[in-house]
């Protein structure tokens, strides 16, 4: 069956499998290589990619389900050779080890960083009835909300400081234009 | 993965009679659920219908109720601000469950239609009654930890594995659906998931082609009053091994009525009436809720490693109805 569906802003008509799962699509017919096959049943978070805005995992989406929507790897992430902020921030914060889970582990942050600058609570938030602030948020809190990524070198200390550094960065900017990211 | 073709509906009716007509098509939402499944197995369409253009992506609020969409993402409602002020204890249950990506993606329907994560079910190898009528069921003499203690029986203890659902339950959801015939009606939430009984594998009170259009749950001012207590092995990303949703409407210190649901030890999403009865009246002590806590798991069975679920799930409702009691609201 055909499928349009874009991937970092290119449009692509596919001939696919129904079977075909978003990651294989990726990977295996349009060279991407960047999204991370780990466990592919739904546990470890290597395979995120944003579709339409929102962090989703590639391994349990099947490419049959994405016509019209918009999918962001990592691979899309930079501007030429300008790293994304949290990009650049994994490196200066030594956010990896072995890499593997580092492309899903970035996609996953840049959504988390936008999800706090939108309020939204998480398991953590003492009352959900509050949004939670990017200048007050504890470390639990971006820990909770980058649960769904594994880590089997543990590099999760670096992984937080990256997020964090990304958040201050977000804040002093915001301070020093006068409004709120 | 076993062949399968897929569709697509754009109208609710279409997407019914699609799976209507035949036997062994499924729905799909959001996948986490379906897919993981097929990949194993488990689950084997020959159809897979994607339900999720059907314009049932919104929630609707009114003085009244508030009216969800099916395919409305498990995120897409925790994240609802009205949901949060009036419902804390239906957006603190989804949040406690899976991770961000998984709610992005598991719609409000597949949440309630979720399989049991229960590994003899998951493996196609082992006896399970509920994947394969009159197998056997290996979880009565196996490695039952993580088990059901209510609503058992000889022939199935695969625990429903949702939290949105038991807060759903204790909200008195109500459940609409069409058919492929085009007729409409209504489930209250507590009669739409199924104890095993000796049919383990007929889980809801759903027909073939019968599709969830949304889910409405009713004023309750109540439930600002409200608090869901998950307990679990890990921190995060982990399935309940108790659970509690409450609702606490107090006069002073005095219960005027109280709720409780309880997950991750029971077959279905569970509510404990009477227990909740038990509280009607009565100052909101400690000791009122232990005795509540002793008739909501009066009728438990447990296995060999389950046993400890029995006084856990107690401690639970205790911290649950204290944590209400205590809430600012």
């Amino acid at each position: 069956m055909k499928v349009n569906f874009r991937v970092n802003g290119i449009a692509h008509e596919l001939a696919v499998d129904p079977r075909l799962t978003l990651l294989d699509a990726l990977r295996d017919v349009l060279g991407l290589t960047g999204t991370k096959k780990g466990c592919d049943q739904g546990a470890c978070g290597a395979c995120t990619v944003i579709i339409d805005g929102q962090r989703v995992l590639s391994c349990l989406t099947l490419a049959a389900a994405c016509e019209g929507q918009s999918v962001v790897t990592i691979e899309g992430l930079a501007q030429g050779d300008e790293l994304h902020p949290m990009q650049a921030a994994f490196l200066h914060c030594d956010g990896f080890q072995c890499g593997y889970c580092t492309p899903g582990q970035i996609l996953s942050a840049v959504c988390a960083v936008q999800e706090v600058h939108a309020g939204v609570p998480s398991h953590v938030t003492r009352d959900v009835r509050h949004s939670v602030d990017a200048a007050t948020l504890t470390d639990e809190e971006i820990r909770e909300r980058m649960s769904g990524n594994l880590c089997r070198c543990a590099a999760y200390p670096n992984i937080v400081a990256a997020i964090r550094q990304v958040l201050a960065k977000e804040v002093r900017s915001a301070v020093s234009e006068g409004e709120r990211p | 993965m076993k062949a399968f073709t897929f569709e697509r509906s754009a109208r609710a009716l279409d997407a019914a009679s699609a799976a209507g007509a035949r036997p062994d098509a499924m729905f799909l939402g959001g996948g986490t659920t379906l897919v993981d499944l097929m990949k194993v197995d488990v689950l084997t369409p020959a159809t897979v219908v994607d339900v999720r253009h059907l314009g049932l992506s919104s929630i609707g609020v009114s003085d009244d109720a508030i009216s969800i969409g099916a395919t409305v993402t498990n995120s897409q409602l925790a994240w609802h601000p009205v949901v949060r002020d009036r419902f804390p204890v239906l957006s603190e249950a989804i949040l406690s469950g899976a991770t961000t990506q998984i709610r992005n993606m598991a719609t409000v329907a597949g949440n309630i239609l979720q399989r049991t994560r229960c590994p003899y079910f998951r493996d196609i190898h082992a006896s399970c009654n509920r994947r394969l009528p009159g197998s056997g069921c290996d979880a009565l003499e196996g490695f039952n930890r993580g088990h059901a203690v209510l609503g058992v029986s000889e022939h199935c203890i695969a625990t429903h594995p949702s939290d949105m659902c038991v807060a759903m339950v204790v909200l008195d959801a109500v459940v609409h659906t069409i058919r492929d015939d085009g007729t409409t009606r209504t489930i209250p939430f507590g009669e739409l998931h199924r104890s095993p009984g000796d049919t383990p594998h007929v889980e809801v009170s759903l027909e073939q082609g019968e599709l969830i259009t949304r889910i409405v749950i009713p004023s309750l001012p109540a439930a600002r009053r409200s608090h869901y207590l998950k307990v679990r092995d890990r921190s995060s990303y982990e399935f309940a091994l108790t659970s509690a949703a409450v609702v606490l409407d107090l006069d002073g210190d005095t219960i005027r009525a109280a709720r409780l649901g309880l997950g991750g030890i029971a077959t279905k999403p569970w509510r404990a009436l009477e227990a909740e009865r038990s509280l009607t009246g009565r100052k909101a002590t400690d000791v009122a809720f232990r005795d509540a806590a002793e008739l909501a798991l009066a009728g438990a069975v447990a296995r060999e490693h389950n046993r400890f679920k029995l006084e856990l799930a107690k401690s639970t409702i205790v911290r649950a109805f204290t944590v209400a009691r205590e809430a600012k609201v």
